[in-house]
């Protein structure tokens, strides 16, 4: 038998590659990858906001994909990780809403379910230690209240005022703590979260400027058009570098 | 694996932070089998280069320590059951306000650090059993039917452990506090005071001294009362907090007494 050995897993074929004489193991790789989601609580509802690029390792292999996924009229997510585990996940939690619809019995998952849900989910994946390798930012708007909660690859699932995945847990969170008030309205987080998207893009090399925008208010889901930051480049760091006569300490 | 490659952010090849944007540094190493084992740093948290000989894979690893304190005390007539709030990640905070505490009855309180989402698939299960309990004896779980069904749901899970450290504390049928430390698979100790989690060295000695007057040679045994008792853990999380880079944010702290639950919230540093 040859070195390598492609079996039939729950992925299709070649989703378990085996060597021989080692044991059978899943090799999970994310291939085509989205960097950072940011996300903030208002007042009056829950903004979220991410850039369009999907990079495959270093290459920007695509620049105007949606990482955002409209679940109900009350609820979407953010998706960061690799994009066609997003898209499964899209299809499984559309799945799962045709079939509450088909039952025909007047209940619908709300924002809080719908992050239970895929909380489950990404945990049974990880206890088969085949992963959706994802983080999910979950947003909505029910009973009066803004929900913002997050679900990773390991299953870890939490609520919170700011949240942020990828490069902008390093970059983008400590801006978010420090914009967000409790009575922050979704208008003015929308132009904070898109000055920290300006930042990620400035220093997240898996990210390009063409940013989405979405918020979930007492009105309902609003997912805003794929717009092109303005930046500028002209700043002295930028031009004659970080270290030049500043005491940066990069 | 050492234990501590759990909790230290990889740096990639490249030498990017281990942003969660995996694939970012080298998703295309398969065909760079050199057939000797190489010791490739893991790109991000939850993923390590094979070192087995052939191709270089590099695979998921299933476990993340998001740290955490948690301690259970025990006095005449109360327990107080305490946790910090801090979600970490590397070198990161994704969230400074996720409790890992868990009232399972208005006498029973469960405190669990470790991995965040096996802690919420625990608290989850236990809450299911609590209710099935419940309906099915038409009364509450005692602190010792509880501290037994917790260990046996953690021993269900053997061979893949869930990786909680847990502390229970309680007021037992005869209206005694008792506090019970667990390791990950089930073995438990039923205690007076029990400290886990990331803090656990720092904390554990401290109260071995001032709960047990452990050391103390000839120094009259008190009991604290619970005033007392809470003082000394919020010291005890205070000082924790100053070096236990996985300890701080907010305390939880759970005061149970013949009465119920009450409970405090106590600000820790936010660095």
């Amino acid at each position: 038998m040859s070195g390598l050995r492609l079996t039939e897993g729950s992925r299709g074929l070649a989703a378990s590659v085996a060597v021989e004489g080692a044991p059978l193991t899943r090799t999970q790789v994310p291939y085509v990858t989205g960097s950072s989601v940011l996300g903030m609580k208002c007042a009056d509802g829950v903004v979220i906001a991410c850039d369009t690029m999907a990079s495959y390792g270093t290459l920007a292999r695509f620049k105007s994909l949606s990482r955002m996924h409209q679940v109900s009229p009350n609820c979407i997510l953010g998706v960061g990780g690799d994009y066609s585990d997003f898209q499964q996940l899209q299809t499984m939690v559309d799945a799962e809403m045709t079939a509450q619809y088909v039952a025909n019995d007047g209940l619908t998952l709300s924002p809080k379910a719908i992050h239970s849900f895929l909380a489950r989910h990404m945990y049974h994946r990880r206890c088969k230690v085949d992963p959706l390798w994802n983080t999910v930012i979950v947003a909505g708007f029910d009973k009066g209240e803004g929900v913002l909660s997050l679900v990773d690859l390991f299953g870890t699932a939490f609520s919170s005022d700011v949240l942020a995945t990828g490069f902008g847990l390093h970059l983008g969170l400590p801006l978010l703590r420090n914009a967000h008030r409790p009575d922050i309205t979704v208008a003015e987080a929308k132009g904070v979260l898109e000055d920290i998207l300006k930042v990620l893009f400035y220093r997240d090399a898996r990210t390009n400027d063409v940013v989405q925008l979405a918020s979930v208010t007492a009105a309902g889901v609003e997912i805003g058009k794929m717009t092109k930051l303005k930046t500028e480049w002209g700043y002295k760091s930028f031009v004659e570098g970080a270290r030049v006569g500043d005491d940066s300490s990069w | 694996m050492d234990a501590l490659g759990l909790l230290r952010p990889g740096a990639s090849v490249s030498g990017l932070p281990a942003a969660h944007t995996p694939g970012a540094a080298t998703g295309f190493a398969l065909g760079d089998h050199a057939g000797r084992a190489q010791a490739a740093p893991a790109a991000e948290p939850g993923v390590v280069a094979s070192t087995a000989s052939g191709p270089l894979q590099r695979r998921f690893q299933p476990y993340q320590n998001n740290g955490g304190t948690v301690l259970a005390v025990a006095g005449k007539g109360f327990c107080v059951v305490a946790s910090d709030t801090r979600l970490g990640l590397g070198y990161s905070i994704p969230s400074r306000k996720v409790s890992r505490i868990l009232k399972m009855t208005d006498k029973v309180v469960l405190a669990s650090s470790g991995m965040q989402a096996d802690m919420l698939t625990l608290h989850k299960t236990l809450r299911m059993r609590l209710v099935q309990y419940q309906q099915t004896h038409q009364k509450h779980m005692s602190l010792t039917a509880a501290s037994q069904m917790l260990s046996n749901m953690l021993y269900t899970r053997r061979f893949f452990p869930y990786y909680t450290f847990n502390v229970l504390g309680g007021i037992d049928e005869n209206g005694e506090g008792w506090a019970y430390g667990y390791d990950a698979i089930g073995s438990h100790e039923k205690v007076s005071a029990v400290c886990s989690g990331t803090g656990q060295t720092l904390i554990q000695p401290v109260l071995d001294n001032q709960i047990e007057f452990k050391q103390q040679w000839g120094a009259p045994k008190v009991d604290l009362s619970l005033e007392a008792t809470v003082e000394l853990i919020r010291d005890a999380f205070t000082s924790a907090g100053e070096r236990d880079i996985y300890t701080g944010d907010f305390v939880e702290i759970c005061k149970i007494t013949k009465d119920g639950v009450d409970v405090e919230e106590f600000q820790l540093k936010l660095d």
